[in-house]
């Protein structure tokens, strides 16, 4: 399984929440791989990927998709990433 | 790689801002005050709000000041500003922010180790009221270093 998570230049902010969603998946027992990339790389990146992670005020950056787009308030909190991704990806 | 070096004048307490621009400009003078970037780095912070919003407010009160690696980074620098009023950067869930890490990065691949410790650091949910409050920079300073260690 692969997770996308975007900021707006691939850094820094998408790399938190990189490495907090690998700490929520940990918790959750879910084996994916976690990519950052930018805005101007979602496209080709998220091409295979099953979620998209990314904040409210960049969902429109990523126009059409077939991955579940979630949006992140707190991107320290790895209660709500779980609970996101557990409603994403739980069975 | 542990996060670099937070040094004292790289911290400003109770900076005035009118609106984000100046809050971000603040962060940027630290940057610049601390030796790890040149004030061209400071637009280049600007710009990416600019251009992408206010989604560099990443929790509520924090916002996240970055940009690319360039040649305005010097090195790899970290920088702390608090508000005495918070402003409104636009985020609709985050708002008003009323601390400011400042971040410069000299290479797009050596600052994930980096990043990570900064995500233990805020990873307390009690750390970003605490730092709102400091009344000094060695507080500021004994926070990063407790947590990152």
């Amino acid at each position: 399984m692969k997770i996308v998570v975007m900021c707006g230049i691939g850094l820094g902010t998408s790399a938190i929440l990189k490495v907090n969603t690998e700490r929520a998946l940990e918790r959750l027992d879910i084996a994916a791989s976690v990519l950052a990339t930018d805005v101007a790389g979602v496209r080709a990146a998220a091409a295979d990927a099953q979620v998209i992670l990314t904040s409210s005020e960049l969902v429109n950056a990523i126009g059409k998709t077939n991955a579940d787009v979630i949006v992140i308030n707190n991107y320290f909190d790895v209660d709500e990433l779980v609970v996101k991704l557990d409603i994403a990806l739980g069975s | 790689m542990s996060l670099p070096h937070l040094p004292l004048d790289a911290i400003t307490i109770g900076a005035h801002a009118d609106d984000w621009p100046a809050a971000i400009t603040a962060a940027g003078d630290a940057l610049v005050r601390s030796g790890a970037a040149t004030s061209a780095y400071t637009e280049r912070m600007i710009e990416v709000i600019r251009e992408f919003g206010a989604y560099i407010v990443i929790a509520p009160g924090l916002a996240l000041a970055h940009a690319r690696p360039g040649a305005d980074v010097l090195t790899d620098g970290l920088c702390v500003v608090t508000l005495v009023e918070p402003v409104t950067f636009g985020h609709p869930h985050n708002d008003p922010v009323s601390v400011i890490v400042g971040l410069a990065v000299a290479g797009a691949d050596d600052h994930l180790q980096f990043v990570a410790e900064l995500a233990n650091v805020f990873n307390d949910p009690t750390v970003i009221p605490a730092l709102a409050g400091a009344t000094n920079a060695e507080f500021v300073k004994s926070v990063f270093e407790r947590t990152a260690s």
